[in-house]
Formats: C-alpha cells, sequence, structure tokens
C-alpha cells in the first residue's frame, strides 16, 4: 500500500536522516526543529540540539512556538544565554544548522530580509536576519529546508540577508567567514540538492518520489547542475510518519503548512 | 587600522567609553529602595529620544506591562533594539514610539506569522533602519557591558546585512584573520522582567539568560519588573542565583503576569488566543484602533489588562500548560 504524505512530512523526514548521531545542530521553530526531533527519536539520540536564544540539549515533549520558549529547556542540559550558544558556532562546535527562508539562490545565499530594490524603502518586509546569519556564517554545515518553485529559488536575491558560497568559488573563503563552512544540503519538496566541490554551484544529488528533472528545473530560476549518478529519494517510512504525526507535532502546527 | 570596507548603516548610540565611563562615575552605589509602581518608574526613566533595549526574547519574559506604560505615556522618537522583538515590537509600533531600529529580527512572532502592524510601520518610512543579527545585537550590547567602544565578530561578512548595518571589516594585527567590528549599543534605558527582586534591585530569573545580564551591566538607566518582590535575606541566602545586582537597577516594579501574554518560565505559557486576536484584529484600522484603546489605553495597570482576558483565572490555565500539566490532571 502506497503511503500518503504532505509536502512538508516528506522534507522534515529526508532533513531528519542528514543528522549525525553524536553531533551538534543549531535548529529554529517550525520545520528544523521537527526535523531535528525526529532524527533524536530515530537516528541521532546523541544529537545535541541548540537553540540561539540559550536552549542547550533539551528532551523536546513538544514543538516548541518560539525558539525561546521553556520548551526548549525542557529537561535540558542547560538553560545558558545567546552568548553560550553562538560562542560555540564561532568556537567550532556546532556542526549542522537548519534554515528557511523568501528566496535562495544558486550558491545557497538566502534572503529572509525585504523584497523590493531600496532598503530604506521596502515594498514588502520580512525578519531580517535573526540568528541565520551567524548560524550560516559560524556552523559547519548548513541546510535548508523550502518548498522550491520560481520564486523561491531565483537568480538574483532582493537581498543577500544570510551568506552561502556567496559568488562561488572561493568567494566565501576569502570573505574571512570561518574556512570549511557553508551550504551542505537543500531539501525541498522536489529534490535533495548539495553543492559543486569547485564552482559552489547548487547540484541535484536525489530526486524525491513523482517528481522529473524537468520538474525540478522548470521550478526553478536558476540553470541546476546534476549529479552524475542521480538518486531516488526514499519516501517517508511508516515508522517516521507515526513519529512525527503521533508524537512530535500531533497539533500539526508545523505538518499541518505541508 | 586598515579599513577594508564600511556598512552604510547609522550607529544609533554613542559608542565612546569615556563618555560612558562618565555617566558610570555618577550612578548610584547607595543601597536605596527603589520600589516604584511602573507608571512612575516609566515617567521617571524614559526620555523622549531615548534608545531602549527590551529584555526576553520572542514572546518569552518579555516585560509587555513595560511596553504598554510606554504607549500610554506617549513617548515618542526612542531607539529601539529590534533583538528578536515580536509582540513587543508590535505593541511598540501600535504607539509609533520610535524612529530608529536595529535590526536583528523584526515584524515577525516567529511560527505565529508576521504582524501586519509592525509591518506598516517600518514600510512607512517614518523608521531609519540598521541590519544587524541576534548575535550581532548581543555582542554590540556585550561590548558597551565590557566598557568598550566596539567588539569583534565572524558573522555578516560578504552580506548585505553587513552592508546595510554599521559595521566596519578590518584584519586581526596578530594572524590577518578579517573580522567585522561593531560598535557598542549603549542603552539609555533597558526594561527586564524577571521572577524575584528585593526592593534594591537585587533580581533573579528562571530560564534562558539570553543577552539580558550584559543588557542590564549596559544600561544607563534599568527598570526591573519583578513577578514578586522577596525580602533581601532571601537572596542573600543565595547569592550564586542573584543575575542582577542591585547597583544596576535604577527602579524595582512589582507586576504580577508582567508578561502576559507571553511566556514567563515555570509561572505561565502564552495566551496564543489572544495574541492570535492582535495579529488578525491589526489588520482593519478601525477595529484595531478601538482594540488598543481597551487593551492599552483604557488601561489603568497591567492589572486591569489582564483582568480583561480572564483575570486570575486565566493566569491558573497558562500556569497549567506551562507546566505541561494536560496529562496528570
Amino acid at each position: 500500500m502506497k503511503t500518503e504524505y504532505n509536502n512538508m512530512e516528506l522534507m522534515i523526514c529526508v532533513a531528519a536522516r542528514e543528522l549525525i548521531d553524536g553531533s551538534s545542530c543549531g535548529v529554529g521553530t517550525g520545520g528544523p526543529c521537527a526535523a531535528a526531533m525526529l532524527a533524536q527519536k530515530l537516528y541521532a539520540p546523541d544529537l545535541l540540539i541548540l537553540f540561539e536564544a540559550g536552549g542547550i540539549g533539551p528532551l523536546l515533549p513538544e514543538m516548541p512556538i518560539s525558539v525561546g520558549d521553556s520548551r526548549t529547556t525542557h529537561k535540558a542540559i542547560k538553560a545558558g544565554s545567546m552568548y553560550d550558544i553562538m560562542d560555540a558556532c564561532c568556537r567550532g562546535m556546532v556542526d549542522f544548522t537548519f534554515l528557511g527562508g523568501a528566496q535562495i539562490d544558486m550558491y545557497g545565499n538566502i534572503n529572509s530580509t525585504m523584497i523590493g530594490d531600496d532598503h530604506a524603502k521596502p515594498r514588502v518586509r520580512f525578519p531580517g536576519s535573526g540568528g541565520a546569519n551567524d548560524f550560516a556564517s559560524l556552523c559547519w554545515k548548513t541546510m535548508v529546508i523550502t518548498p522550491q518553485d520560481n520564486r523561491r529559488f531565483v537568480e538574483k536575491l532582493d537581498f543577500l540577508t544570510t551568506p552561502g558560497y556567496l559568488n562561488g568559488g572561493s568567494s566565501r573563503d576569502m570573505s574571512g567567514l570561518p574556512r570549511g563552512t557553508g551550504p551542505y544540503r537543500i531539501i525541498t519538496n522536489m529534490a535533495v540538492m548539495g553543492f559543486d566541490e569547485t564552482s559552489k554551484r547548487m547540484k541535484v544529488i536525489s530526486l524525491n518520489p513523482g517528481y522529473t528533472r524537468e520538474d525540478v528545473q522548470q521550478n526553478c530560476g536558476f540553470e541546476l547542475l546534476w549529479e552524475d549518478r542521480l538518486k531516488d529519494t526514499k519516501p517517508p517510512t511508516e515508522e517516521e510518519l507515526r513519529i512525527l504525526r503521533d508524537e512530535i507535532d500531533p497539533y500539526r502546527y508545523v505538518i499541518g503548512r505541508g | 587600522m586598515k579599513i577594508l570596507e564600511k556598512g552604510l548603516g547609522e550607529i544609533f548610540t554613542d559608542p565612546d567609553p569615556d563618555k560612558a565611563r562618565e555617566f558610570f562615575q555618577k550612578k548610584s552605589r547607595r543601597m536605596e529602595k527603589k520600589l516604584l509602581p511602573l507608571r512612575d518608574a516609566v515617567d521617571s526613566f524614559v526620555a523622549d529620544g531615548d534608545y531602549l533595549v527590551i529584555g526576553g526574547f520572542g514572546t518569552n519574559r518579555v516585560p509587555v506591562a513595560a511596553c504598554h506604560e510606554i504607549l500610554r505615556q506617549k513617548k515618542k522618537n526612542l531607539g529601539f533594539a529590534g533583538h528578536t522583538s515580536t509582540h513587543d515590537m508590535q505593541i511598540l509600533s501600535a504607539g509609533e514610539v520610535y524612529d530608529r531600529i536595529d535590526i536583528a529580527y523584526i515584524v515577525g512572532l516567529e511560527a505565529r506569522g508576521l504582524s501586519g502592524c509592525s509591518r506598516r510601520y517600518i514600510q512607512s518610512e517614518k523608521v531609519k533602519l540598521c541590519e544587524d543579527t541576534n548575535y550581532g545585537v548581543a555582542l554590540r550590547i556585550k561590548a558597551a557591558a565590557m566598557g568598550l567602544s566596539f567588539i569583534p565578530m565572524r558573522t555578516s561578512l560578504g552580506t548585505d546585512t553587513f552592508k546595510y548595518g554599521c559595521g566596519v571589516i578590518t584584519e586581526c594585527p596578530f594572524t590577518g584573520t578579517p573580522y567585522v567590528l561593531k560598535p557598542a549599543i549603549v542603552p539609555d534605558i533597558v526594561f527586564i522582567h524577571v521572577h524575584e527582586a528585593d526592593v534594591y534591585g537585587n533580581a533573579r530569573f528562571h530560564g534562558i539568560s539570553i543577552a539580558d545580564i550584559d543588557a542590564a551591566s549596559a544600561a544607563k538607566k534599568l527598570v526591573i519588573t519583578a513577578e514578586r518582590i522577596v525580602k533581601n535575606e532571601v537572596l542573600r541566602n543565595e547569592p550564586t542565583t542573584v543575575q542582577i545586582p542591585y547597583y544596576l537597577v535604577d527602579a524595582v516594579c512589582e507586576v504580577p503576569g508582567g508578561a502576559y501574554p507571553g511566556t514567563m518560565p515555570g509561572e505561565y505559557f502564552s495566551d496564543e488566543a489572544h495574541l492570535k486576536e492582535w495579529l488578525t484584529v491589526e489588520n482593519d484600522p478601525d477595529e484595531f484602533k478601538s482594540f488598543l484603546k481597551k487593551n492599552i489605553y483604557d488601561c489603568g495597570c497591567h492589572q486591569d489588562y489582564i483582568d480583561i482576558h480572564g483575570g486570575a483565572e486565566k493566569l491558573r490555565e497558562l500556569r497549567q500548560l506551562e507546566l505541561l500539566l494536560g496529562d496528570e490532571k
């Protein structure tokens, strides 16, 4: 029997599989948090979850609404400060981070600040960096969970809020951002992307169930690179979906948006 | 020092460390009683044009009562640190009390969605915008807490967040590593909501501290709002637990429920229905006007506001949510 799931459930399940046991991960609310919780329950029991406002190593009882609410310190190792978290990122102790955003380009740069061409007069204003620029600057591997379409995957960002590989090639290292850091996986409803080692351009490494190469390219505003041995993304398992639906997000705060 | 690149953003507080020292030299070290009604504290310590920092994070341990009082007293032309400012920004935007903002996270209420009121005000061109990041703003506050005029950091390099912020890029004199240097934020006025304080201003809170302990040190004027006032000896018996010492504090206000409708760790969870009401009603200008009149301008104090929404019974309900009592009742 075919298991039914929506886009958000798929992205969360795929993202959770990327997290490694014994590693550390800076997360925000929503999809990223659900993915980290799912990973902790299934694949990475010793995953150290960090929230930017100061929550360190909680055993999350349910989805937090805010990255600073009490759930982020439920049975935690420590209720710390923003400095505790971000200083650890800057020292090189945080392996992964998960982000979202309004626009993303071929080098994995993200816009979460504004739409328009004049900073002083934004056509549409968004929240700005929050901790995203800090996490993406300092954590080793940045992952992004986002639905894919031409409005989100663009040739040119209206505003570069959060660094990916900047202009590609060695430009990120040259900027002074910590060496060896950068975008690692972009997980969409249609595919999973990595980045070409030299050009640092976005490269499709696996197709999600039901999508073709044409679908993925047509819903992207720039030219994608393709892995020679393109893989098929494994669909969510019964177990992943059960835990996600019953234990992690029973009120469907996040998966209800799928 | 060779400046490699300079941001276009404006610096909203004077980072000069000796000017700050002159101010702090005169700040009282006497352990005096500082208990005041919140109305009097806002009247005495918030001046038009001041730069304001609000403690807490998102809707958590945020001094909402103080934000309401700032609106009631129609303060104007404040500077504001938008440091994951969510419901506090929504309130301050409704009163249009600030005209310049350092932006780490604004306009949104995290997973709840975006505030139409905050967005309209930011898009109105009435506010000067300076981009930053959460860590960036926290570090700038730390610089002031340390008595320094700037601080180096390794984030925001290569981005428009840097370009439209107020930092400069230079190289480390020891390693040649590029750094963003950011000017200190020396806040004129800081409000922090805590669980317990004594009448002298010694204070402690539970849960995450975000940047609050540094913000308390950096503040020229600091007002503590507290769920409870406790005897001085309670705190003296447990000095390890005191996070904010009295000599940083200018006024202490007893405001039970002072973070409502946000969360106070271990005390009450956020009133999600009421926060949703805010997000909905603010899209209708007329309705929003009467909503603000009812919930802020016509309230004498924060207790009046809580009473409109169910008073002690509501707080009891929110306490059960906060304590995850659902399964054990």
